[in-house]
């Protein structure tokens, strides 16, 4: 569970971006989370995956409490995690089993653990022919499954996925987001930061908006952007 | 750590070396030829003090015997000079053998104006070699001071001037070898930086996926070792290759009788051993430095 109360956070700048933020996220959620450019959408990223720290108000992440936590308890905070990065963000020289595995090794598993659930989640995210191939020889569409693969390989309990869809087709969004909506059935909470208002209108999920660091609506259904709907 | 965890890192380790080909190449040429450079002078170093330290213990002590003694009770002094401090070898030399080199010594002229020399104008004498240079005045005093013992000659002036060239070697060597093993460091760590940086995307992926700071530096370190240990060895091997080249240049040439060189074959294992130390350490914390503000997100 993701919990933020009255969370505040200013850069060098002066800029709020967390401005008395309050939200929780419950367990098997599907959220997204939108908002215009300096929300604080990706300060929300970096809140809870413990990259910056919150100068005020309360936050806990899957039991951490963010406030107190040690920089040695980071690592196990983010094996809890999964994140998906819009530029996908997988090592280059590795193929796309090796991506996948690598996530495992981090954590020490087993060589038998990890010959087992690696193949089970490349074929969860359809991609059980291209375990060796290399990142640049797949598509945007397939290098971003793999880092959902990535992201999915040790069943965290919360995914967040940063604009996953910004570097994809229509086609390849609409794809990749019936897939995660997938990983949330099978239990996976999602956390899910767009800009894409068509994609989000096309699920009926919770959509929470944030502008100038707080949160400005939050209901199920439409994202409804700046204009009067 | 697992034994298989462990593994897993070494593997990646030695895995990383070539997935990134030129810059671990770059690494270890940086550091073979920075021992190279500090090999070449400690060497260069070593051999000035040795045949500065030659030419010292030619330097030797005359122990002149008193004239009334006759040869075998001026032997019998032998002992009491030998079990003074500071003292290498005493060598006796009786008043014929002294003039003999005395005549040896002289040009052919010289050598028929003394040719009627008597050996009685000579006396029975010691020459005594020492252990430290540096303590000839007082050694000097305590020979003067045994029995039989009428007069001693030593040359304070030229043992002071030895002293003082080794010094002056000493200490230039040393600030010369601090500077450059400074400077192969900074080169070695911007060496290793670089190399790091090209893969601090690589670094931010697996902090993301939870990585600790020692499953990411591992690998790193153990490339570091690995990359140090590869150039100490070709550093090695080069070292020996050119200073096998100087010694034969050396030996070929007139210069030779003038100077020795140390063999390489006494030079070997610390030569190796230093390297190996000064590699592995910049290895090591190379690769540490370098990747220490990659690991603080």
């Amino acid at each position: 569970m993701v919990s933020l109360n009255d969370v505040s956070m200013t850069y060098r700048g002066g800029a709020h971006a967390a401005n008395h933020l309050s939200l929780e996220i419950q367990d098997g959620e599907f959220v997204f989370l939108v908002g215009p450019s300096g929300s604080g959408k990706t300060t929300i990223i970096k809140l809870l995956t413990g990259e910056v720290q919150a100068e005020e108000g309360a936050l806990s992440v899957n039991g951490y409490d963010m406030r107190t936590i040690r920089r040695r308890q980071l690592p196990e905070l983010r094996r809890t995690l999964g994140v998906i990065f819009q530029d996908f963000r997988l090592i280059e020289d590795r193929n796309v089993y090796e991506n996948v595995a690598f996530a495992m090794h981090v954590i020490g598993a087993r060589r038998r653990e990890i010959r087992e659930r690696v193949p089970y989640v490349l074929k969860l995210v359809g991609l059980e022919d291209r375990e060796k191939r290399l990142p640049r020889e797949l598509s945007g569409g397939e290098q971003q499954r793999v880092a959902v693969a990535r992201a999915l390989v040790n069943s965290p309990r919360l995914i967040i996925a940063d604009e996953p869809t910004g570097n994809l087709d229509p086609a390849k969004s609409l794809e990749l987001m019936l897939l995660l909506q997938k990983i949330n059935e099978l239990g996976t909470t999602l956390l899910i930061v767009t800009h894409e208002k068509e994609l989000v209108n096309a699920f009926s999920k919770r959509v929470i908006m944030l502008e100038n660091g707080s949160v400005v609506s939050d209901g199920t259904g439409r994202y409804y952007g700046n204009e009067t709907e | 750590m697992k034994l298989n965890k462990f593994a897993y890192l070494f593997k990646e380790g030695v895995k990383s070396i070539f997935t990134h080909g030129f810059m671990s190449f770059a690494c270890i040429v940086v550091i073979a030829a920075c021992l190279l450079i500090m090999g070449n002078f400690a060497l260069l170093a070593l051999n000035v003090d040795y045949n500065i330290e030659l030419l010292e213990q030619e330097n030797e002590i005359l122990a002149f015997v008193d004239e009334e003694l006759s040869e075998e009770e001026a032997r019998e002094i032998q002992p009491y000079i030998k079990a003074l401090d500071n003292i290498s070898e005493v060598e006796f030399v009786t008043r014929e053998e002294a003039m003999e080199r005395f005549l040896a010594e002289q040009d052919e002229e010289d050598q028929e104006m003394f040719s009627d020399l008597s050996a009685s104008v000579f006396r029975h004498r010691y020459m005594v070699y020492l252990e430290d240079q540096s303590l000839m005045s007082e050694t000097t005093a305590a020979i003067a001071e045994v029995d039989g013992i009428a007069d001693v000659s030593a040359s304070l002036e030229l043992s002071q001037g030895f002293i003082v060239v080794r010094n002056i070697v000493s200490i230039v060597s040393v600030i010369l070898i601090i500077i450059l093993f400074i400077v192969s460091i900074l080169i070695m760590q911007n060496t290793i930086k670089l190399a790091t940086f090209s893969r601090r995307d690589e670094i931010g992926i697996m902090k993301m996926v939870g990585a600790s700071n020692g499953f990411i530096r591992c690998p790193f370190v153990v490339e570091g070792l690995l990359l140090g240990l590869l150039g100490a060895l070709i550093a090695f091997f080069l070292q020996w290759g050119i200073y096998s080249l100087a010694t034969d240049g050396l030996a070929g040439s007139t210069l030779s009788a003038m100077i020795s060189v140390i063999s390489f074959h006494r030079l070997m294992l610390p030569v190796l051993l230093v390297f190996l130390a000064i590699s592995l350490l910049v290895g090591t914390f190379g690769s540490n430095i370098a990747i220490r503000n990659y690991l603080k997100v």
